[in-house]
């Protein structure tokens, strides 16, 4: 017994090592942001600021437009994680159903797909965005980050497709549904958590991304987050380093907000998931 | 069901977003618009640039000037995606050591005919070469720096040294004999922040008369590492490893990373640019007493290679003589003193350079300003093939070099061996 608790409380123990581990930068971050400008110089720096302030909070905001900018990256992320969701959703059933040779092949091709770098893309992709009229709009760059986000996406619920047993889809049409209402009454539901998950994905790409985002977009009050904070930043790296962390910080938020509220759908599609196969 | 009206509205939004285009050539009214990308990021510059720009739209109602924040990561990416998609800005904001791929590549237009005579000769010819390729010239200097060193002065003072000034600075091996005599218990008398040694490297090597790249009769260029372009090298390489004068843990630092340990007395002085004073008054401590002093000199003087800011005009731009106009303007002297003062620089305009603002002995501009004169294009400029042979020899070996590693004959080895292959292929 007395071993077992103490395995018990060396597993939290490392878990809560982990995690203050994880939570390092972003702690950093919330000091920096609260610094004035001579603690950041300071030789010996302190977690907690000696005299916190919120100057850079206020110069961030006065020098960048951080609101408008947050919200052009809300749209397009937001709007890259819903069309991915419902592009790669059908096709991942289709690859994971139906596991033919070309299944298999367009899998693989998924897969390599991702090992593209940016600048061996961005210049065609500029040219076929530009015909078709796309390029500095948001809906331009939601395309591009469904496109990027999409292998992955596919390649993660094709798995979670093949963890749901085809033996409850055929106990659905022995009670005699049909495919479509298998597919929502019975694969969708335990497919939910995968979903959410690839959403997520999709979302926190889009919401990070940077380049694409700055080769797109040329009107300034299109501009997204990541393009906004390299305005903190000047030649050979150096950084306005206070208003650049505040504004960072602030950039951090969203995502962990919207892990937040998803991370409940996703372990309680989970147990779901279980308790039917 | 219920991601419905989300999606929906969510659709829309991006269809108003979509919908709310940007600027172009006016639709048809005769107006024009010119895209102006500048890389200005601290506040006072970015205010500078901007009412400038303002105070043009307010005189020139039918040119209209629409500025747009660049930034300097990523800036050749950008520009080169957006050459290649003919979605330039009409004014670029850049460094002139990044100009050459754009220059020989078709996209920048050639300035020549464009500029006024009155800007033309304001900046000096040397600073001109900076944006010279081939025959044509493809953007204009405006701000430049030199490395200077930022002293403790307190430091310097108790240690009863000389304060070497732009018309008696310190030689070279004075410079190691001054490093030495302020170092001792845990405390350096230099930190060199060589994150990038090569430029540093290079550009300080001016000043004992270094050239390293060297044009034949066949304009074909040869690296040959000789005893001048040693000198600065051996002192760096000396001061790290024989004298323990200069500090070995920030050989890999940037500037700004050495600025704790200076403000926290561990090393009395830092080789930085000149613009990082922003950053001392800024961060230095109440009472840290700080002073800026000139490079130190060698055979050439206080010569020095810099890489100065520049604004060029896209070849594809339709408004060409628009945009130079607006160049004309932004670049007068009043402006660009306005500009050096909003980012800490030093104007390229000998006019400008004359602003009292200037001359200050306030955060060390005078001495800044005294430097003007001695600066000189950077040794590689205009060198192709020069970014390969700096990232995959002249990097690592200066590097292993100030470290100790190597020798200086096996740098040599490697810079003239290794780099000339390099080179090679590049002017085939």
């Amino acid at each position: 017994m007395r071993t077992r608790t103490s395995a018990r409380v060396g597993q939290y123990a490392a878990l809560l090592a982990y995690l203050l581990f994880l939570a390092l930068p972003l702690l950093w971050l919330l000091s920096t942001a609260f610094k004035p400008p001579r603690e950041l110089g300071s030789l010996h720096p302190a977690w907690i600021p000696e005299d916190p302030t919120l100057a850079n909070f206020r110069q961030a905001f006065e020098e960048q437009p951080l609101l408008r900018a947050a919200l052009n990256s809300l749209l397009a992320a937001a709007g890259a994680a819903v069309v991915a969701v419902l592009v790669a959703t059908p096709m991942a059933y289709v690859m994971a159903r139906h596991r033919t040779r070309l299944a298999r092949a367009a899998t693989g091709w998924v897969v390599v797909s991702q090992a593209f770098p940016f600048v061996l893309v961005i210049i065609p992709l500029f040219l076929v965005l530009k015909n078709l009229r796309l390029i500095d709009s948001l809906p331009g760059l939601v395309l591009v980050y469904v496109v990027w986000a999409l292998p992955f996406a596919l390649w993660m619920l094709a798995g979670y497709v093949r963890a749901v047993p085809t033996e409850l889809e055929e106990a659905a049409a022995v009670d005699g549904a049909g495919r479509l209402r298998t597919l929502v009454s019975v694969t969708g539901p335990l497919l939910a958590p995968g979903i959410v998950a690839t959403a997520l994905f999709a979302f926190v790409t889009a919401w990070n991304e940077f380049f694409f985002a700055l080769v797109l977009l040329k009107t300034p009050e299109k501009q997204t987050l990541p393009v906004i904070l390299t305005h903190f930043l000047g030649a050979e790296g150096v950084a306005d380093l206070g208003p650049l962390a505040a504004a960072a910080f602030l950039a951090t938020l969203p995502s962990l907000v919207v892990f937040a509220l998803i991370q409940r759908r996703i372990t309680g599609g989970l147990l779901t998931g279980a308790v039917k196969s | 069901m219920r991601t419905r009206p989300t999606a929906v509205l969510l659709a829309a939004l991006m269809l108003l977003a979509g919908c709310s285009g940007g600027g172009d050539d006016g639709g048809g009214d005769g107006r024009v618009t010119l895209r102006f990308q500048s890389l200005a990021w601290q506040q006072e510059s970015v205010e500078a640039t901007k009412d400038l720009v303002a105070e043009w739209n307010a005189g020139h109602p039918d040119i209209r000037v629409e500025y747009v924040q660049g930034s300097w990561d990523s800036v050749h990416d950008q520009l080169l995606t957006s050459f290649e998609g003919g979605e330039a800005p009409d004014v670029i904001h850049d460094a002139s050591d990044d100009l050459a791929d754009f220059a020989y590549g078709g996209y920048l237009a050639d300035l020549t005919g464009l500029l006024p005579e009155r800007l033309k000769s304001d900046i000096p010819p040397r600073t001109w070469e900076t944006v010279t390729f081939g025959d044509g010239i493809y953007g204009v200097p405006f701000l430049q720096e030199p490395r200077v060193l930022i002293a403790n002065r307190t430091w310097l003072e108790e240690a009863g040294v000389r304060i070497p000034t732009p018309d008696d600075p310190w030689s070279w091996a004075e410079f190691r004999a001054v490093t030495r005599r302020l170092s001792g218990d845990g405390r350096y008398g230099v930190a060199w922040p060589l994150k990038d040694p090569v430029s540093a490297t290079l550009n300080l090597s001016l000043s004992a008369g270094g050239r390293l790249f060297h044009r034949g009769p066949d304009g074909k260029v040869t690296v040959r590492f000789r005893a001048a372009d040693a000198v600065v090298p051996r002192t760096v390489h000396d001061q790290v490893g024989t004298d323990r004068s200069a500090s070995p843990t920030t050989l890999g630092s940037g500037g700004s990373d050495t600025l704790p340990g200076f403000f926290g007395g561990r090393y009395a002085m830092v080789p930085l640019g000149f613009s990082y004073r922003q950053q001392i008054v800024q961060q230095a401590p109440e009472g840290f007493d700080w002073q800026v002093l000139p490079a130190p000199a060698g055979a050439g003087g206080l010569a020095q290679g810099v890489s100065p800011q520049t604004l060029s005009i896209a070849e594809d731009s339709p408004h060409k003589r628009e945009a130079a106009a607006f160049l004309a303007f932004l670049l007068r002297p009043e402006n660009m003193v306005r500009l050096a003062l909003g980012d800490w620089m030093l104007p390229t305009g000998t006019e400008a350079l004359e602003d009292p603002a200037l001359h200050t002995a306030e955060h060390g501009w005078a001495t800044g300003t005294a430097l003007a004169g001695r600066l000189r294009s950077a040794p590689a400029q205009s060198v192709r093939g020069y970014p390969e042979w700096k990232d995959k020899v002249a990097t690592p070996a200066f590097q292993e070099y100030y470290s100790g590693a190597i020798g200086l004959d096996e740098l040599r080895r490697r810079l003239e061996g290794d780099g000339n292959l390099v080179l090679a292929r590049y002017q085939r």
